[in-house]
C-alpha cells in the first residue's frame, strides 16, 4: 500500500501569541516550529498502516525551505520518504495550496503509482482553513471524509469513524484511493527514537520549487499553472483577481487578530495530604482513574 | 497574591534555587522583614531551576567552587532532598585518563572522600548499559547525587516563612529599582512599590536586567545548554528511585547521561555557544514551555546523538525508546566562568547572587548571607566576587567573546595556566612595542598583556645549561618555557627589567586619609612621608582579605599598590572604608601610571646611569622600603625601593604616556650591565618561591591567618583596625597550621620522566594518607614552581605543627604518582638568601 501524509510547518506558540509589529504575522523570533497536532496523528496513522500491511509512506509539505525540518521529523517517526514543495516563504491560501498538492500527487503517481490513501490533518494549527484536504479530493475526484477518529484499512477500502454531532459515531466505508482528514485523538503519536532521528537525517528530501502562490508551474509536475488546475474558478472565493494576473488568489489577509485570551484559571485543591481526596475525585472525573 | 508590604528590610528578587536559599540563610542569620518577589508561579516559576538535570558532581579543580559545592551537597542532605547515586567521569582518550588522575588529586586536596579510578570493567559493573569497549576507564565519586531542587527551594522558603522572617509574593514582577546617594531605596513592581534597605538579585539569567535598573552591572549572558530526555527505557521499568545507577559524564564528548526514573537524560556542552540577550528572553505567557526552555535546535544536537549512541547503544539505540523532551535550556555564563556574588561596586546594599548552579546554590547563599550580615563568610568568595570585574569585563563584546570561548571548556581539560584567545589584547603597557621586539610571550592579567618570558632571552639557555631545569613532560611545559628560569638566573647574576603595568594603583588623600587607612590595615601606616608599608588587610574574623603596599607620599597622601587580579576588589574595600564625611578621597591611577621593576645586583649601577647621577641612590641615601622622586631621561618618576624577587632594586612609577621613554632609558642604561628583560614567570613564581613570599589567592585567603602564614609581626600597632580582636586571639594561641616551603627530592616518575607539579596538588604522608589539621583543613600545594637558584622544584603548603618541622619527609601526589618531598622551611625564612643581604645591599 502507498500512503501519503500532508503536513504543515506551524509555529509552536505559548499561551500568549505575539504578533509582529505590522500585525501581519505571528512573531516567531523565539518560537520553535512543529507539525500541526492533527497531522502528527496523520503521520502516526500512516506509519502504523505501513508497519501492519507493508508498502511505502511519503510525507509532503508545501512551505519554505526550513519546512525540511518537519519532513525529517516525520521520517524520524518512520515515514519512508519526503517531498518538499518549496515556496519562497510567503503565505499560500488554501486554494493555491490544494492546487499545488493535487498537481504534485498526479506527478508523483505518474512516476511511482497511485497513493491508495492520502491523509490530511483536520485543519492546520495556525490558519485553520479546513479546506486543503477537501479541495485536493475534489481536484483528484476521490472520496473524502474529514474529522476522523478511527481508521481501519481493509482490502480495497478503508473504514473511517468520526464522532457524530450530538453523540454516537458515524462510520464510513471509502473505496481506495481515498482521502481522509484525521483528528487528534485518533491515536497517540509516538516519540521519535534516536536511531530514527539519525536515519532521517541522512535521507533525501525531494525538493520541488514552487515559488510564490500562483506564480507558476509546479516544478517537477510540470502540469500547468498552480491555482488554475482543477481548483475551480478563483472568483468563486469572491475576493480577488484570477491567478493568471499574478496577484494573490483568494481572500486577502488584512490584519491578524488574536483570539480572546481565555485566561487559565488555577484552582488550589488543597495542601499536603488533605488534598488527596480532591485530586482522586478530579482524576476520576477526567476518566484517568477508574472509579 | 496577597498585597505587598509597603516596606521591607530586604527584598529578594527571584524564587529559583538561589533566591530560596538566600531567604533561608538570611533568616538563619537573623534577618527579618524580608520579601521574596517572583514573577512566575510557585513552586516552579519558569526559571532555570525548573528544568535542570539536578545532579551534583563534587570535584572541581577550583578550591572555592569545590567548597561551595561540598557545602551545598551537605545542606541538601540535611534537607532530605539529596539522593546519592555516585558519578563516573569516563575517559575515551589517554589525555583524559591523565586528567582523571588530576581530578583524583584535586578531590584529595579538597577533601572529597572515596574517589577512585575505575577500569572499563569496573565501570561496566556499576553501569551495565554502558559500552565499556570504547572507554579507557573512569573516575568514580561515591558522593555524587541528584537533588530535588524545586522541593529544596520550597522547603527553604517555607522554613524562612515559618520563622516569621519572610513574606513571599508570586506573580509580581520587579520593574524598577530606585537609588538615592548610591544606595538602594525602593523596588518598583507591577503590583506596587516597596521601600527597602537591601535588594538581593537572585534572578538567574535575568539578573543583568535588574542590576541595570539600579545602574549596576552583572556581566553574565544567558546561553543555551541542550538536553533531551528519552524513554521509557525497558531496563528502567522497575526503577526503584529517580536514579539507581551512577551518573555518567562522557567528558571527551562534553556530554552527560543519567537515568531519570524510567527515562534517560542526555545533556551536552559540545554544541556551538548559543548566546541570548537578557532582554530577548520571552515572557512566561509567550513561551511554549517556559522562558528558559527555548525551542530545541535539532541540528546542533545531532552529532551528540551519535556520541550517546556509541556509549549507550542498548538504550539510545533502542527503536522503542523515544525522545520525550528536547530543550534548549538556558543558563548563565560569565566571562571567567565563575559566579557573580557580592555587593555591587556601583550601588550600596545591592547584592548580586547570580550565575550559580544548583550544585553550589545553598553553599553560596550561606556565604553571601554571612557576608551581608557580618562581612566574614567562612568560604572565601574572592574568585566569585562581583567586585573583581574591570569595566572592560562588563562590555557585551567581552562577555560574548569569552563565554563563546569558554562554553566548550565546560568539561574540557583546562591547564592551570591556560590562556584566553578571544578579545585580546585589551590593555597594553606603554612599552608593548618593545615587548614585541623582544619576542615577549604575554599572558593576560586583569586584561593586561603581561610578558611571561621573552623569546629574545633564548641565548641565555646555553649560558645556564641544566640550571634552567628543563621539563620533558608536555603538560608540565605547556604555557611554560625554560627561558623563565634563565631570566631568573640572569636577574640574580646581573639585573632584570620587569614590566609591572598590571598593578592597580589608587591614591588616598585628604585629612581623613590616615585614619581611614589605619583602620583598614594591620600594619602601621602612620610612618614618616617617604616610607613604604607592606601590609595585610583582614576581615573582622581575622581572615586574610588582601596584602598590598602603601607608600606615604605626604602627610595626607598615600599611594596604594596592589596586584591587578584583585585590584578592583581591593579598591572596593578601600572605597567602602573611606570616611562618610568626605574627609578622604580615593583616586584610581591604574590607567594613569605604569610601573617598571628593576632588580638584581647591578640595579644600582643601572639606576645610577639612568638618573645620570642626579639622585642619591646609595643604600644610606635610599634605604629599603622608602620612595622618592627621581628623574629619568627628563621624566619625573617615583622610585620605590622594594622587592618581590629578593634582589636589590626599585619599582619605578611613571606617568603612562611617558612610560615608553623611561623603559627605553632604563634599557639603554642596563645594556652595559648585562640587564635582561624579565617576565612575570620569574617575578610571580620562581623568585617569589625562593624567597617564600606569599601571594593572595594562593597562600593568603580568608581561611588562613597571619600567624599561620608566618606574617605576624613581633608587636602590634596601637591603632585599632579591622580584625584586630581576632588577630590578637590568633597571636595568643599556637597555630594549627604553619606555612612551609618544601623541596621535591626526586621528581622522577615511574617511567623515568621528570615531573614538575604546578600547584594545588595534595600533600600526603609518606604512606599516602591525607594530612588534616585541627581545623579540618587538608594540606595541598598553594604554589609550585622552579627554584633555579636553589636547584630544586619548590612547593608551598600549610602543614599541621607535627609535620611542619624542617627535614620532615612527605609526598606530593601528581598524576597518580607519589613524589618524595622534604620540608625545607617551616615559616617565613627565605630558602634563598635567608638573611636578605641582597635586598639590603
Ligand atoms: C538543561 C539544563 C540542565 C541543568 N542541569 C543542572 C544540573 O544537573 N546541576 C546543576 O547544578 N545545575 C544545572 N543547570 C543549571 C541550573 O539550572 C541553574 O544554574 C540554576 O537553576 C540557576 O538558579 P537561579 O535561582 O539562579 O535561577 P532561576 O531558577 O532562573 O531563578 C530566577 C528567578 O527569577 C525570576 N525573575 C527574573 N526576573 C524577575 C523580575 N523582574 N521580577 C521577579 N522575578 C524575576 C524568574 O522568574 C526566576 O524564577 C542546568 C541548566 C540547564 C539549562
Amino acid at each position: 500500500m502507498r500512503v501519503l501524509v500532508c503536513v504543515k510547518r506551524v509555529p509552536q506558540t505559548g499561551g500568549r501569541i505575539v504578533l509582529t509589529a505590522d500585525g501581519q504575522e505571528i512573531d516567531t523570533k523565539f518560537l520553535g516550529f512543529t507539525i500541526s497536532p492533527h497531522e502528527e496523528c496523520g503521520i502516526e496513522e500512516a506509519v502504523r498502516i505501513i508497519e501492519a500491511g507493508g508498502g511505502e509512506s511519503t510525507v509532503l509539505t508545501l512551505g519554505a525551505s526550513a519546512a525540511e525540518e518537519q519532513l525529517r521529523d516525520a521520517m524520524a517517526l518512520g515515514i519512508d520518504r519526503a517531498v518538499l514543495l518549496e515556496t519562497d516563504g510567503s503565505e499560500w491560501d488554501p486554494v493555491s495550496t490544494a492546487a499545488a498538492i493535487a498537481d504534485t500527487i498526479r506527478a508523483q503517481e505518474a512516476a511511482g503509482g497511485t497513493f491508495d490513501l492520502v491523509i490530511f490533518g483536520n485543519e492546520s494549527a495556525d490558519s485553520g482553513g479546513f479546506q486543503v484536504g477537501i479541495r485536493v479530493a475534489v481536484a483528484l475526484g476521490r472520496p473524502v471524509v474529514n474529522g476522523l477518529k478511527g481508521l481501519t484499512v481493509g482490502s480495497g477500502s478503508v473504514t473511517a469513524r468520526r464522532e457524530a454531532p450530538g453523540g454516537g459515531w458515524e462510520t464510513y466505508e471509502l473505496p481506495l484511493p481515498a482521502i481522509v482528514g484525521v483528528k487528534e485523538g485518533i491515536n497517540l503519536p509516538r516519540y521519535p527514537s534516536v536511531p530514527g532521528r539519525l536515519r532521517a537525517k541522512k535521507k533525501e528530501v525531494e525538493r520541488i520549487p514552487v515559488g510564490a502562490a500562483g506564480s507558476g508551474p509546479v516544478g517537477a509536475a510540470g502540469s500547468g499553472p498552480v491555482g488554475a488546475a482543477g481548483s475551480g474558478p478563483v472568483g468563486a472565493a469572491g475576493s480577488g483577481p484570477a491567478a493568471s494576473s499574478g496577484l494573490p488568489v483568494g481572500p486577502i489577509k488584512a490584519l491578524l487578530r488574536l483570539p480572546e485570551e481565555s485566561g487559565s484559571q488555577v484552582e488550589i485543591l488543597g495542601r499536603g495530604a488533605e488534598a488527596a481526596p480532591a485530586v482522586v475525585d478530579l482524576l476520576q472525573k477526567l476518566g484517568l482513574v477508574a472509579r | 497574591m496577597a498585597s505587598l508590604p509597603e516596606r521591607a528590610k530586604v527584598v529578594i528578587v527571584g524564587a529559583g534555587i538561589v533566591g530560596n536559599s538566600m531567604a533561608w540563610h538570611l533568616a538563619k542569620q537573623g534577618w527579618r522583614d524580608m520579601v521574596l518577589l517572583e514573577k512566575g508561579t510557585l513552586p516552579n516559576p519558569g526559571g532555570s531551576t525548573g528544568h535542570a538535570s539536578n545532579f551534583i558532581f563534587l570535584t572541581d579543580h577550583n578550591k572555592e567552587m569545590a567548597a561551595f559545592t561540598m557545602d551545598s551537597a551537605l545542606q541538601y542532605r540535611e534537607l532530605g532532598v539529596y539522593h546519592e547515586c555516585g558519578g563516573i567521569e569516563v575517559a575515551r582518550t589517554p589525555e583524559r585518563m591523565e586528567e582523571l588522575k588530576r581530578r583524583v588529586a584535586s578531590s584529595k586536596a579538597w577533601g572529597i572522600e572515596g574517589v577512585r579510578l575505575l577500569t572499563p570493567a569496573e565501570v561496566k559493573a556499576m553501569v551495565p548499559f554502558i559500552n565499556e569497549t570504547i572507554i579507557l576507564g573512569g573516575f568514580y565519586t561515591p558522593g555524587v547525587g541528584v537533588v530535588d531542587s524545586l522541593q529544596a527551594g520550597t522547603l527553604m522558603r517555607q522554613a524562612a516563612q515559618e520563622m516569621g522572617a519572610l513574606t513571599s509574593a508570586a506573580g509580581v514582577e520587579v520593574t524598577g529599582v530606585d537609588t538615592e546617594s548610591g544606595r538602594v531605596t525602593r523596588v518598583r513592581t507591577d503590583h506596587g512599590d516597596i521601600d527597602t534597605e537591601y535588594l538581593v538579585i537572585a534572578c538567574g539569567i535575568w539578573s543583568p536586567r535588574i542590576a541595570k535598573m539600579a545602574g549596576a552591572s552583572i556581566p553574565l549572558i544567558p546561553a543555551v545548554h541542550q538536553m533531551i530526555d528519552i524513554g521509557p527505557v525497558p531496563m528502567f521499568a522497575n526503577a526503584r528511585t529517580e536514579v539507581d545507577y551512577p551518573i555518567v559524564r562522557d567528558m571527551d564528548t562534553n556530554m552527560y547521561e543519567r537515568q531519570h526514573g524510567n527515562g534517560f537524560e542526555v545533556g551536552s556542552y559540545a554544541h556551538r555557544a548559543i548566546l541570548m540577550d537578557p532582554d530577548d528572553i520571552p515572557s512566561i505567557e509567550a513561551s511554549a514551555l517556559s522562558p528558559t526552555m527555548l525551542p530545541f535546535t535539532q541540528d546542533d544536537f545531532d552529532p551528540q546523538l551519535e556520541d550517546a549512541l556509541e556509549l549507550f547503544p542498548s538504550i539510545v539505540g533502542d527503536e522503542k525508546v523515544g525522545v520525550k523532551l528536547a530543550i534548549n535550556g538556558l543558563l548563565s555564563l560569565t566571562p571567567d566562568g565563575n559566579p557573580i556574588i557580592g555587593e555591587t561596586p556601583e550601588v550600596k546594599n545591592l547584592w548580586s547572587v547570580a550565575a550559580i548552579w544548583i550544585k553550589e546554590a545553598p553553599g553560596i547563599a550561606r556565604c553571601v548571607a554571612e557576608w551581608m550580615t557580618h562581612g566574614t563568610p567562612e568560604i572565601d568568595p574572592h574568585g566569585s566576587d562581583i567586585a573583581r570585574f574591570y569595566d572592560h569585563h562588563k562590555t557585551l563584546q567581552h562577555i560574548r567573546a569569552r563565554t563563546t570561548e569558554g562554553f566548550n571548556k565546560t568539561y574540557g581539560i583546562v591547564h592551570p595556566m591556560e590562556q584566553w584567545e578571544s578579545n585580546r589584547p585589551i590593555r597594553r603597557s606603554p612599552a608593548a612595542v618593545r615587548h614585541a621586539e623582544l619576542g615577549a610571550v604575554a599572558f593576560e592579567a586583569a586584561g593586561w598583556e603581561r610578558p611571561f618570558w621573552y623569546g629574545a632571552n633564548e641565548p641565555l639557555l646555553a649560558e645556564y645549561g641544566d640550571r634552567v631545569m628543563p621539563r620533558a613532560a608536555e603538560w608540565d611545559s605547556r604555557w611554560w618555557s625554560p627561558i623563565i628560569n634563565a631570566e631568573h638566573l640572569a636577574m640574580r647574576d646581573r639585573a632584570g627589567l620587569v614590566d609591572l603595568s598590571a598593578f592597580a594603583i589608587f591614591d588616598v588623600t585628604g585629612p581623613g586619609a590616615l585614619a581611614a587607612l589605619e583602620r583598614l590595615c594591620v600594619n602601621k601606616v602612620d610612618v614618616r612621608p617617604g616610607r613604604t608599608v607592606y601590609t595585610p588587610l583582614l576581615n573582622a574574623a581575622g581572615g586574610i582579605l588582601a596584602d598590598l603596599t602603601i607608600m606615604r607620599l605626604a602627610h595626607d597622601h598615600f599611594r596604594v599598590v596592589t596586584g591587578g587580579g584583585m585590584g578592583m576588589r581591593d579598591r572596593k574595600i578601600f572605597v567602602d572604608g573611606l570616611p562618610k564625611d568626605g574627609s578622604a578621597q580615593l583616586f584610581d591611577l591604574t590607567s594613569a601610571m605604569t610601573t617598571f621593576g628593576l632588580w638584581g645586583p647591578r640595579a644600582r649601577d643601572i639606576l645610577g646611569a639612568a638618573t645620570d647621577g642626579s639622585a642619591d641612590i646609595s643604600h644610606a641615601g635610599f634605604p629599603f622600603l622608602t620612595s622618592k622622586t627621581v628623574d629619568i631621561d627628563g621624566v619625573r618618576t617615583l622610585a620605590s625601593r622594594i622587592s618581590y624577587v629578593g634582589e636589590l632594586g626599585w619599582e619605578i612609577y611613571v606617568p603612562m604616556e611617558q612610560g615608553l621613554r623611561v623603559w627605553d632609558a632604563l634599557w639603554a642604561a642596563g645594556q652595559p650591565h648585562g640587564m635582561v628583560p624579565v617576565g612575570i614567570g620569574t617575578y610571580a613564581v620562581t623568585s617569589r618561591l625562593e624567597k617564600g613570599y606569599r601571594a593572595h589567592g594562593a597562600e593568603l585567603e580568608l581561611d588562613f591567618n597571619l600567624v599561620e602564614a608566618g606574617m605576624a609581626r613581633p608587636s602590634l600597632k596601637d591603632a585599632d583596625f579591622v580584625g584586630r580582636g581576632a588577630y590578637e586571639a590568633q597571636r595568643a594561641s599556637d597555630p594549627v597550621g604553619i606555612l612551609c616551603t618544601l623541596t621535591v627530592d626526586d621528581p622522577t616518575s615511574s617511567n623515568g620522566v621528570k615531573r614538575y607539579m604546578l600547584g594545588r596538588e595534595p600533600i600526603l604522608t609518606p604512606d599516602g594518607r591525607s594530612i588534616i589539621d585541627a581545623k579540618g583543613r587538608r594540606s595541598y600545594v598553594t604554589s609550585a614552581g622552579s627554584g633555579p637558584s636553589v636547584g630544586k622544584h619548590l612547593l608551598m603548603t600549610y602543614l599541621p605543627p607535627e609535620h611542619a618541622v624542617v627535614g620532615t619527609k612527605l609526598v606530593v601526589e601528581y598524576f597518580g604518582e607519589h613524589y618524595p618531598v622534604t620540608v625545607a622551611i617551616a615559616g617565613a625564612t627565605p630558602l634563598f638568601d635567608p638573611d636578605n643581604a641582597r635586598i639590603r645591599a
